[in-house]
């Protein structure tokens, strides 16, 4: 089996790939957006805790 | 009390499922990375084309675990937001809240790749056929549930009033889908029968419920991923959440 | 709270949302006019041929009378919300659940009942026979109620909410769907000349599924909005 063949699928390459194109990229933006939003959550969380730190000291 | 119970109460504690779900989301998002390998390499070079629909069938191995998907997360998120609602236990409320999107996202590849399956086989994109209608029914549920979710200020009873409409859709999935299916009767004749009459051969099976295992394996590892940044928002202000984002500085 | 008894209090209720009502009789007309307007712009966009018309009759004016019931639901419980009603409500010593289907009750005989009565007068200007008129009086005698019943579910669950218009519908809407299949198909096949009578008992079961369940739900939303 060769490969342009492969990725032609008997003529329905089009659909074909296009749907599996949707499937990875939903799943995959579903499994990076809550790393972001983990990445971002951290930073946030270090800084708030860092100004009630400083306050205390202050205080 | 025995072990299992035991070990259900620890889970709802939110610094102990903070933990678990860090240990586990790793191996099942590897596992699903394994299995999808296994199960498309199975779809697309062992199964042979089908004989009436050609090579395009071969979005059945993504479409239809989808639609699996959609129906069985909402399940999974009714059953959390009942527990939720009726224990008050903050991680079921955070475990629904976190299917939700999950939910919402396979719902809508099963469309997508349910539009680029039919447009070869039936000749268009939509048709309004029982199965399509109520699918889409049931993507408009979930955003609804996001939504409401979204747009309520206090985390808790937002995740509150978002599980009982969960609920309340759960009662409602099977009467719309009756009636959906009850109004393209009368309204057409039978539509393209999608999965034929015959069993499926096994060639195509395996790597069918292969890709069912997959996406299961999937949710969990998602729905763990959000849950923890979920009670990590909640829980901010606990001494347990500082000691797991800055070990040295809670030591000190 | 002697000698009163829940009878009494639901009755009390029913008469004071009533009567309240009746004293903002502009407002509670609006949703009659709301669907008028709907049935009179869809022969002027489609077009005046009577048999096109009555094709399309039951679909319109369905959905015109479902969305204009929608409008309607955003007043159900705000006026109670702002004045503290509500919350009297909730902690009054009577069964919420009871207080919640009384609510419901009161809202469908403003917004529902007007709506039975108006539409199927639409009906004739659409071409249908009065066969076909009455099948529509009697889908939406019965369709109406659970529409209210499942909006009030939505309005309990929205009430805090600053834009809860568009929102409720959002909720609400995928909700309303096998209602409005069963009735509009009873309309059609009554239109067509076949038997109607499993599509007024499917509405019917759905009402009573609804009377029955809803304000237990109602009610637990009112309990996590108003808390």
């Amino acid at each position: 089996m060769n490969w342009s063949e492969f990725w032609n699928m008997g003529g329905y390459g089009f659909y074909v790939w296009f749907s599996y194109g949707t499937f990875f990229l939903v799943l995959g933006l579903g499994l990076i957006m809550p790393m972001l939003k983990r990445r971002s959550l951290e930073t946030e969380l270090r800084e708030q805790w860092a100004v009630t730190k400083r306050r205390k000291r202050e205080s | 009390m025995n072990k299992l119970t035991l070990w259900f109460h620890k889970l709802g504690s939110p610094e102990y499922f903070y933990r678990f779900a860090g240990r586990w989301a790793p191996w099942a998002g590897w596992s699903f990375a394994l299995l999808t390998v296994i199960g498309l390499y199975l779809g697309m070079f062992k199964a042979p084309p089908d004989y009436q629909q050609g090579e395009s069938y071969r979005i059945i191995f993504i479409h239809v675990p989808s639609a699996w998907m959609s129906m069985f997360i909402y399940v999974a998120m009714s059953a959390a937001g009942f527990v939720g609602l009726v224990w008050r236990i903050k991680v079921a409320e955070i475990m629904a809240m976190a299917s939700a999107p999950i939910g919402a996202a396979f719902t809508l590849v099963t469309l997508v790749t349910g539009a680029f399956w039919g447009k070869p086989m039936w000749g268009a994109y939509w048709v309004w056929d029982a199965r399509l209608t109520s699918e889409l029914i049931l993507l408009f549920i979930y955003l609804g549930i996001i939504g409401l979710y979204q747009a309520i200020e206090d985390r808790r009873t937002a995740a509150r009033a978002a599980s009982l409409l969960a609920l309340v859709g759960l009662v409602n999935i099977p009467i719309i889908h009756f009636s959906v299916e009850w109004w393209t009767t009368l309204h057409q004749g039978s539509t393209v029968n999608l999965m034929g009459e015959s069993s499926m051969h096994p060639s195509m099976l395996w790597p069918l419920l292969i890709m069912a295992v997959a996406t299961k394996l999937y949710y969990v590892m998602n729905v763990l991923q959000r849950a923890r940044n979920m009670i990590l928002e909640l829980e901010s202000n606990k001494s347990w959440a500082k000691t797991v984002l800055q070990p040295a500085e809670a030591s000190r | 709270m002697q000698g009163h008894s829940l009878a009494t209090a639901a009755f009390a209720l029913l008469s004071r949302d009533l009567r309240l009502a009746f004293r903002r009789r502009g407002e509670a007309l609006s949703p009659i006019l709301f669907l008028l307007m709907v049935a009179t712009l869809f022969p002027l966009g489609l077009s005046p041929d009577p048999e096109q018309l009555a094709a399309i009759a039951p679909g319109v004016i369905w959905v015109a009378a479902l969305l204009s019931s929608l409008l309607a639901l955003n007043q159900m419980f705000h006026a109670d919300l702002r004045d503290g009603t509500l919350e009297q409500l909730i902690i009054s010593p009577w069964p919420l659940p009871v207080m919640a289907l009384v609510k419901v009750l009161a809202h469908w005989i403003i917004s529902g009942l007007p709506l039975t009565v108006v539409a199927p007068v639409l009906g004739l200007g659409y071409g249908l026979d009065g066969a076909t008129v009455k099948i529509m009086f009697w889908s939406l005698l019965l369709g109406t109620p659970t529409l209210s019943f499942i909006g009030a579910i939505g309005v309990a669950l929205s009430v805090g909410l600053h834009r809860g218009g568009m929102f409720l519908a959002l909720l609400v809407l995928p909700l309303f769907v096998p209602v409005l299949i069963f009735a509009t198909a009873g309309i059609s096949a009554s239109a067509e000349g076949f038997a109607v009578g499993s599509h007024l008992y499917l509405l019917g079961a759905l009402l009573a599924l609804a009377v029955s369940t809803a304000p237990f739900a109602i009610a637990a939303g009112l309990r996590i909005s108003i808390s």
